[in-house]
């Protein structure tokens, strides 16, 4: 019984991180899904969604406002405003001046602007961390008090229910809105979708875009949960995001969620049952292993040359 | 309807078309015929902007689009049927279409999409099917059906035969025919000289990037030296 609450125990932990690296993957997957580039970017996005929600929850409570869901949703609507600007920006700026150059050119444009946000996060934010109020106290328990006890935290039950939206939200807008559709038809073939009229920059714009606010949402959630934030709180998530877009084949939404959800539970057991020193080296492991063995992920599908 | 005047086109630095000058007016249906690498996908690319003719002018409808982006170019009357189909292959047969009227209102869409399963009932039936998980044929049907979606008043047509079986082409050739009478003017471009030449009002023969031939499709399928090069003597 014991040993089974200490495995529920990972499990939610598991899934709590999971879900926010797919909310993040995501970003990644849809950009590379249309333009067929990793923008590495992306982790700084978060990030800075993670310090304008610290900005705007420290100004409420400036002004006194201290509801929470007010506060909460406040800030989570600066966020993603501002992370979506952003994306927008970066795209304009960096990717779509280079954009049909060799491969290495958007990604070296990309790690440059990666380096740029960052450092210009340290230069107007500070380079240390700083906290970030909880908010959301308290859980369930689960065990009698003399064993091991299982919590789950409300804080946890926000971020799964708030990844849960937005990807409810996210698979709708993309398999039944006209624009979602336009997405679908880019990312298969953009230029014939040039051909049917489409404007296909506003259609990358909006890729960007997306990608953006969702990755805001995680940064809000991480940030509370973890309790503090520093410019390079974008760095290592980004990668782990990535990881998990690669794991689930790059390019497939489904595929981002679920790779975040392995990755995440894969690190938590490794935490719990091994060594929290371990978990990156699980991670970044699954991530050669399924390179070596199945480079189009497990969702991914193998890009067919037509005739 | 549509003019082009003497278009120089690049890739990079090879020159694709030398000087090419095509006129296809109102109503008509005009086919252009020629060899592998003769340049006649390029013409066609080079009317819809992709690539842009680095010299020379190319008007549809009095208007000079010579250097407008594809988007505005195809937005204005216009739609192709491009080399290979070209159909998203993850999307809907039903979605295809959406795709192509993509600038329509939803009532003009629901017209235009029963106009299409009426020339190709087979589309009705596949509604729901991936579009890549389909024949070629009805990939072509597909691919026709789409570009009539946004009502296009002129249909550029690359290779619509390529690959199909005897029967298909048929069926193919017939709905062309059937598009004049709409009063759709139509461009195609076609290997199948023989069939190309008897649909069409007029016909121009594209050798290396230069117009050889440009005369009435009667006259074309008679003359001697067209029926050596393109129709097997």
């Amino acid at each position: 019984m014991q040993d089974l609450l200490y495995f529920f125990q990972q499990l939610v932990n598991g899934l709590t991180i999971g879900s926010t690296y797919a909310l993040i993957a995501i970003g990644y997957t849809m950009v590379y899904g249309i333009i067929g580039m990793i923008n590495f970017a992306h982790g700084e996005i978060y990030m800075i969604g993670a310090y304008t929600a610290l900005i705007t929850i420290t100004g409420l409570a400036t002004l006194g406002v201290t509801w929470l869901p007010l506060v909460l949703i406040v800030a989570l609507i600066c966020a993603m405003i501002v992370s979506s600007a952003m994306g927008w920006a970066v795209e304009r700026v960096a990717y779509r001046p280079v954009r049909g150059r060799h491969r290495l050119i958007p990604l070296i444009s990309a790690i440059g602007m990666s380096i740029f946000l960052q450092n210009y996060v340290h230069l107007a934010q500070g380079s240390r961390n700083i906290g970030f109020p909880a908010l959301i106290h308290g859980g369930f328990t689960f065990g009698s008090s003399d064993t091991f006890q299982a919590q789950i935290s409300y804080m946890q039950i926000t971020i799964f229910i708030t990844t849960l939206i937005c990807m409810t939200a996210l698979s709708v807008f993309i398999s039944r809105s006209r624009t979602g559709r336009a997405c679908r038809a880019v990312s298969q073939d953009l230029g014939m979708a040039n051909l049917l009229g489409i404007d296909t920059n506003r259609i990358i714009s909006a890729t960007f875009v997306i990608g953006a606010a969702l990755a805001a949402v995680a940064g809000l959630l991480l940030g509370m949960y973890y309790g503090s934030i520093d410019p390079l709180f974008g760095f290592i998530a980004g990668l782990k995001a990535f990881t998990a877009a690669v794991l689930g084949g790059i390019g497939s939404i489904p595929g981002a969620m679920l790779g975040g959800l392995i990755l995440g539970v894969g690190e938590s057991m490794t935490s719990g049952y091994l060594s929290g020193e371990y978990k990156d080296v699980v991670s970044f492991g699954l991530l050669i292993l399924i390179l070596l063995f199945k480079p189009t992920g497990l969702l991914g599908k193998p890009e067919v040359e037509k005739i | 309807m549509l003019v082009l005047e003497n278009v120089h086109t690049h890739y990079g630095k090879i020159e694709a078309l030398h000087g090419v000058s095509v006129e296809v007016n109102q109503g008509e249906i005009v086919s252009l015929i020629g060899a592998n690498g003769a340049g006649k996908t390029t013409l066609l690319m080079t009317v819809c902007g992709s690539p842009q003719a680095s010299s020379g002018s190319v008007f549809l409808e009095g208007r000079d689009i010579t250097h407008a982006p594809t988007a505005s170019i195809m937005r204005s009357g216009i739609a192709i049927v491009p080399e290979g189909r070209r159909v998203f292959s993850g999307l809907t047969v039903e979605e295809n279409l959406h795709m192509g009227g993509f600038f329509n209102s939803k009532a003009e869409i629901r017209k235009s999409q029963d106009h299409v399963y009426e020339l190709f009932p087979r589309l009705k039936e596949r509604e729901q099917q991936r579009a890549g998980t389909m024949s070629g044929g009805e990939q072509q049907m597909l691919a026709i059906g789409r570009a009539l979606m946004s009502k296009p008043r002129m249909i550029i047509l690359d290779e619509p035969s390529l690959g199909l079986a005897p029967i298909v082409i048929q069926q193919i050739f017939e709905i062309i025919g059937q598009l004049r009478e709409e009063g759709i003017t139509v461009f195609l471009v076609e290997q199948n000289a023989h069939q190309a030449l008897s649909l069409a009002d007029r016909g121009y023969v594209l050798e290396t990037g230069r117009i050889r031939l440009h005369d009435t499709g009667a006259n074309l399928l008679a003359n001697p030296d067209v029926r050596n090069a393109y129709l097997g003597g």
